[in-house]
């Protein structure tokens, strides 16, 4: 756990570095993700292989600055050549993506095979591009890396409602006046900059990951793009901490990989436990519903059994509502028993039988049914055989505010049908 | 049939624009009066989309010229406000009714500056003036075709311009929105402004527009409504095949034909 004291400087400025290379790919990716960009991404961060293996081969060093130009060269020169592609020929996006990505990927695994076999001792290393590896990073890259990535959160930052604007309606965007050929000619460079950054902790290959999870995750707890925003930037930064981490614990290991487990976990994780858009909210909302129907219906029943034979307080058994309810015997005991509980039944020595606030409960019940049909076939004008289905599901979804609005349309019509 | 306007507040001379390199609008000559609620409509593929877009700068016409306020568009862009439709757009994105309002006062705002109180509280008056302050902080994504409408308009209410151009406004929208619409379209008109609207509906025209015009790939007629909504004009509106021109336009797309000689 020494690691995480920080004592070391040497710790804590990788920690650093990888943080912020991870946070500010999160924030353009948000928007790579709005705008529904985002396997253009992964065909520039396969793009940036070549760049590299070329800066490599003509400057001979692994200086960061060389190596970002070389990157972002062909990282730019893909767009460029995924745009002719679509534009001059009947080729679509996704198939011109795949094309120059697995091209210029090619090349770069040529280029790279071709320098590992030099037995150049600086060229150690540059696979460290594939997957990433938060430690490699010596205090050059660090200096040149933070600023790069100082540079983009401030960017993004600075023209936030611009790039939202554009994201959102270009077209309204650009009637407004504003520039939206440079405007996305500018998130389109920054993209490619995140892209070329954040690859040294990511690697080439999980780049994609690391641009669209983040504000994915964030999508699930809030609806606010700048808190989206936010939250994409501190959840990516918090796997860019983990990934920080193992690389120092076991420095063998690419930090790429670890770091994509973290988001993804974190993804999955708000998929299943975000309120209300979360599957387990669901899944809660949903078994709710269900426990509504059923024990509103059973009132109902009790009711309309009471209504029939003229004897509301009369006990019934679990054969006899099993008749009109089939339902598994153990299902419909246990929610019996639950409406027991809630003192709208009792149990008897045969059977159930209401209370007066069951009694209540299920006239309520049968009044709205019978209201949301007398809607239907008279204001409406469905055919009467048509309703009863209908009425079933719908009556335990009426509000009372909604039942004295239908009430009064159903009165008017047959006052006016009267006249 | 096209009437004069007698004072115009746009002007297009001679226009022909293409869409993906077949003309879609024919040598196109209209003007609009101001202090109007003016329609435009014409049966689908007549270029009405296409038309207003080319008022706003957003497709390059092939010929011809269009005068706003007897200006070009980039001297004057701050008096024209644009409503599209609103299924250009992805409603799912994260925002807000007040969040999509507030984007009307961008332009004004210039880069680099955050909206301030008086822009809220100019979105929160639009949103006032169409009867959606009470959802102005609901995800947009949960509102109905007509709310969705309202919060377009009451966006393009907040760039405070003196001519509005929408396109297709009532399309999918509840019977009370729509009168709700029109009615906040026809006093805005009393107060001078213009308001352009690309309509479907032929039924409710007569009791919308003071000034219509109807469009097929050509002008079939332009004036005042009672005098443009003939049987004989809409009949040749609506049901004249322009097969010839239809033609045409398809051999200048296939073979990559200029719509004009470059001079």
């Amino acid at each position: 756990m020494e690691f995480f004291s920080f004592s070391d400087p040497n710790v804590r400025y990788v920690v650093l570095g990888t943080l912020l290379l991870t946070g500010s790919t999160a924030m353009i990716g948000s928007f790579a993700l709005l705008k529904k960009k985002v396997l253009v991404g992964d065909a520039i961060a396969h793009a940036v292989l070549p760049g590299v293996c070329l800066a490599f081969i003509a400057t001979g060093t692994k200086h960061p600055i060389p190596l970002s130009l070389g990157a972002f060269t062909t990282g730019w020169l893909a767009l460029v050549l995924i745009d002719q592609i679509t534009h001059r020929s009947k080729i679509k996006e996704d198939t011109a993506i795949a094309l120059v990505l697995s091209v210029t990927f090619g090349l770069g695994i040529l280029l790279l095979t071709a320098i590992q076999h030099t037995g150049n001792a600086a060229q150690v290393g540059l696979s460290n591009f594939l997957f990433g590896k938060a430690a490699a990073l010596v205090s050059d890259d660090l200096k040149i890396l933070t600023l790069l990535s100082l540079i983009l959160m401030a960017m993004v930052l600075l023209f936030f409602k611009e790039f939202t604007l554009v994201a959102f309606d270009k077209s309204f965007a650009q009637a407004s006046g504003l520039p939206v050929q440079r405007l996305e000619l500018l998130l389109t460079s920054l993209t490619v900059l995140a892209i070329v950054v954040g690859i040294r902790a990511v690697g080439i290959l999980l780049m994609t990951a690391m641009l669209i999870t983040p504000p994915a995750a964030a999508r699930f707890w809030t609806h606010h793009l700048p808190k989206m925003v936010l939250l994409a930037a501190v959840l990516g930064m918090l796997a860019g901490l983990v990934g920080s981490f193992v690389s120092y614990m076991a420095p063998a290991m690419p930090t790429g990989p670890w770091i994509v487990i973290t988001i993804s976990l974190i993804a999955y994780g708000s998929f299943l436990l975000a309120p209300r858009r979360g599957l387990l909210a669901r899944r809660i909302q949903q078994r709710k519903h269900q426990r509504k129907t059923l024990t509103e219906n059973i009132l109902k029943l009790f009711y309309e059994l009471g209504e029939a034979d003229g004897h509301f307080y009369k006990s019934r058994t679990l054969d006899t509502i099993r008749q009109y309810r089939p339902l598994p015997a153990g299902r419909l005991a246990q929610e019996l028993k639950r409406l027991q509980k809630q003192n709208m039944l009792q149990r008897e020595r045969a059977g159930w039988v209401l209370t007066t606030a069951g009694k209540n409960k299920g006239e309520e019940i049968s009044r709205l049914h019978r209201l949301w049909e007398l809607y239907l076939t008279h204001y409406l004008k469905i055919k009467p055989d048509h309703v009863h289905e209908d009425a079933e599901s719908i009556e335990h979804v009426i509000t009372p505010a909604l039942a004295e609005e239908l009430d009064s349309l159903v009165k008017l019509h047959t006052k006016q049908k009267k006249k | 049939m096209i009437q004069q306007a007698d004072n115009p507040i746009v002007e297009i001379h001679d226009l022909t624009v293409s869409y993906y390199k077949k003309p879609v609008l024919w040598d196109i000559d209209l003007c609009f009066p101001q202090g109007n609620v003016i329609g435009i409509m014409g049966p689908n593929g007549a270029g009405k989309s296409t038309l207003l877009k080319t008022m706003m700068g957003l497709v390059p016409p092939d010929s011809g010229y269009i005068k706003l306020f007897g200006k070009t568009l980039d001297e004057v862009r701050k008096q024209v406000s644009y409503v599209p439709q609103k299924e250009s757009v992805d409603w799912d994105f994260p925002a807000s009714v007040l969040d999509v309002v507030v984007m009307g006062r961008y332009a004004q705002l210039g880069l680099f500056q955050r909206p301030r109180k008086a822009d809220k509280e100019k979105a929160l008056a639009c949103l006032h003036q169409v009867g959606m302050e009470p959802l102005a902080k609901r995800q947009i994504a949960q509102l109905s075709g007509g709310q969705q409408q309202r919060v377009f308009l009451a966006r393009a209410l907040a760039q405070e311009a003196q001519l509005y151009l929408m396109d297709e406004p009532f399309v999918g929208v509840d019977a009370a929105t729509e009168k709700m619409i029109i009615n906040l379209l026809q006093s805005m008109a009393h107060e001078g402004k213009t308001i352009i609207v690309i309509h479907h509906d032929l039924q409710s025209a007569p009791n919308y527009f003071d000034w219509s015009v109807l469009l097929n790939m050509r002008v079939v007629a332009a004036g005042p409504t009672q005098d443009v909504f003939t049987p004989a004009l809409l009949q040749e509106t609506y049901g004249g095949k322009l097969t010839v021109l239809s033609k045409i336009g398809e051999l200048l797309r296939e073979q990559a034909w200029p719509t004009r000689e470059p001079n």
